[in-house]
């Protein structure tokens, strides 16, 4: 069993395999199996299509948490040019769960704070795997403030389980630090776009997820509790936590439909972890659309419109709201 | 088990004799002491004896808060929906149902306009007794009502919090209800009216980590719990014993997260005296 392939994409690593084999064969018995490695490529495609046209939404959470799939890191090398990461909140700490700086977009500046999970062992203790602490919402805030001084655009990556649990982190208010990043963000006078790339956790999501364009990406998720934490209170069981992530409605998909989000940015086959280029390019153009239209936009308009989106947050699926 | 039963007088034919009807003690959930039921409610539900402060239903809070006969609810606004077709060991519109029949509210957040010591407010108050006074659509929909009737008539608000946080039954709507309070508190905070945000037992998840740190003046009553990450969650992320009153009004205050605790009793002239001060008007008569 491959580890860098889930159970149900298990099939697919067995055709990477085959593939690779006669690759393999062909080079050296120099033999032109061409035609046979097309035959498998193909087969491929269309397994990988079959695998994930239908996939349950606990698949979708297994796939927004792959081992493989492209952090923030990885969408800040290959989206921006000139990344200056600015560090530290300036009353405690710098928090490594999320990173932010002042970067050029298509040549335009813009400033890009996301949480990052880490991938090797030592980069995920760095990150805290990507839980941040007040002390990154804090930071998050100082750059936003900082990008509103100057005009600049905010972008957002959105990639967490959610704020980290911990002693130090209630101390030092970590309500308060979510909160006034939700608060402030509300009001922000310059355009923010927001695009969750990998998990969507709680509250520690939103206090970098409110803007004028939220956006996810086809295979992630957005929820008000982890499928676990969900499966834990109504059956006091972690191991159904594919039946909550049934009843949470997390995906893009759900999002969309009840208005909560604005755009389902739609991935490559079988992912992003599986073609980055392509993911990689999906996301430039999401933002370069979006960046055009917002900045076209007067501010005090943007600000009215930021905000009545936020509150008809629930009421378009009132039936006994209609009209409001 | 039947030895012991001989030893411990049984509660309920002693009840009997003495003729007493039931609901006429409560016992301190904290010293254990019993309270005679008509006592407690003129102490405003805080124990007589260890200033414990119990659950209060919110409808009775503000009517202790309020000048006498100044109060009323405002308009009739959503109440909560199965949206998403929550599928739970409950059906979630028998929840609603269930919650509104033990309440008599007709959501988790209560909303009046009144007069404190005849000061012009809006106050909102969470009914724990609604689902834990979980946030979902219909809350944050009367919160941002409370709001804009505040920004209508230029006048502070006051909230007081007691909730688990965002209802689960409304998955990523609740979370949303986070961002359209806390949009809706940046408006007021623009318009320069003050909301003063009172914590009470519980304060905690995605309602602390909105509404309720967003006071211009966070207030919190004795020993209520207030945090964002539930106690367990805690335990088992940092395997550690949680220090002696985390998470507690104390803790907070010595943490710098709140300006004050203030007992049950004296909220009322406290929120009179902060309001009259931040709205520049006279000082408050308070009787001695």
């Amino acid at each position: 069993m491959n580890l860098n392939f889930l159970d149900f994409e298990q099939p697919i690593a067995e055709l990477d395999a085959q593939i690779k084999e006669l690759q393999q064969v062909g080079l050296e018995e120099k033999r032109d199996l061409s035609k046979d490695i097309a035959k498998l490529d193909k087969k491929r495609q269309k397994l990988i299509q079959t695998i994930f046209a239908d996939l349950t939404p606990w698949q979708v959470v297994r796939v927004a948490r792959h081992p493989q799939r492209p952090h923030t890191v990885d969408y800040l090398s290959s989206l921006f040019t000139e990344f200056d990461e600015l560090h530290g909140d300036r009353m405690f700490g710098d928090d490594g769960a999320i990173m932010g700086g002042l970067a050029r977009f298509n040549g335009e500046p813009v400033m890009v704070i996301g949480q990052e999970k880490g991938r090797t062992t030592k980069e995920k203790v760095h990150h805290n795997f990507g839980l941040p602490r007040p002390e990154g919402y804090r930071k998050a805030l100082r750059l936003m403030r900082l990008a509103e001084h100057f005009a600049i655009p905010i972008i957002t990556f959105i990639d967490t389980q959610g704020a980290y649990p911990g002693i130090d982190a209630e101390e030092r208010g970590q309500s308060e630090a979510i909160a006034r990043n939700i608060f402030v963000m509300s009001t922000l006078k310059t355009p923010i776009i927001c695009i969750v790339i990998g998990e969507g956790g709680s509250g520690g999501a939103l206090a970098l997820g409110v803007g004028d364009r939220v956006i996810m990406m086809q295979y992630t998720i957005y929820s008000v509790i982890s499928p676990e934490g969900c499966a834990t209170i109504l059956w006091r069981s972690a191991e159904r936590a594919p039946e909550a992530a049934e009843n949470l409605k997390l995906t893009a998909q759900d999002a969309k439909r009840f208005k909560l989000i604005d755009e389902v940015l739609a991935e490559p086959a079988g992912g992003a972890h599986r073609d980055f280029a392509a993911a990689s390019e999906g996301v430039r153009e999401v933002i370069a659309r979006n960046l055009a239209e917002l900045q076209a936009e007067k501010i005090d308009i943007l600000l009215k419109k930021r905000y009545e989106r936020m509150m008809r947050f629930g009421l378009d699926s009132h039936a006994n709201s209609q009209g409001k | 088990m039947s030895w012991l039963e001989n030893l411990v007088p049984k509660v309920d034919t002693q009840e009997k004799k003495t003729g007493v009807p039931e609901g006429v003690w409560t016992k301190c959930p904290k010293c254990e002491t019993t309270l005679y039921q008509r006592e407690l409610e003129r102490q405003m539900n805080v124990c007589l004896k260890c200033n414990h402060h119990m659950r209060i239903a919110a409808r009775k809070r503000l009517k202790l808060l309020f000048d006498p006969g100044s109060f009323s609810d405002l308009p009739p606004s959503i109440e909560p929906e199965d949206i998403i077709k929550f599928k739970d060991t409950k059906k979630y519109s028998e929840r609603i149902a269930a919650a509104q029949k033990k309440t008599g509210e007709t959501n988790a957040l209560i909303a009046m306009r009144g007069t404190i010591h005849e000061l012009d407010v809006v106050v909102a108050a969470f009914e724990f007794g609604f689902m834990g006074g979980s946030m979902g659509a219909a809350v944050g929909e009367r919160f941002v009502q409370a709001v804009n009737c505040c920004l209508k008539n230029k006048i502070p608000l006051i909230c007081f919090s007691a909730s688990g946080g965002a209802r689960m039954q409304e998955a990523l709507i609740s979370l949303m209800q986070m961002a359209k309070t806390s949009a809706a508190l940046a408006r007021l905070a623009g318009e320069n009216l003050p909301y003063i945000s009172v914590l009470t037992d519980p304060t905690t998840g995605g309602v602390a980590a909105s509404l309720s740190m967003l006071g211009d003046i966070i207030i919190a009553e004795p020993g209520a719990l207030i945090g964002f990450a539930g106690q367990r969650v805690i335990e088992q992320t940092v395997r550690q014993t949680l220090p002696e009153g985390f998470q507690s009004s104390e803790f907070l205050l010595e943490h710098g997260g709140i300006d004050m605790i203030v007992s049950r009793k004296d909220l009322r002239d406290t929120l009179g005296r902060l309001i009259a001060k931040l709205t520049h008007q006279a000082a408050i008569t308070v009787a001695a």
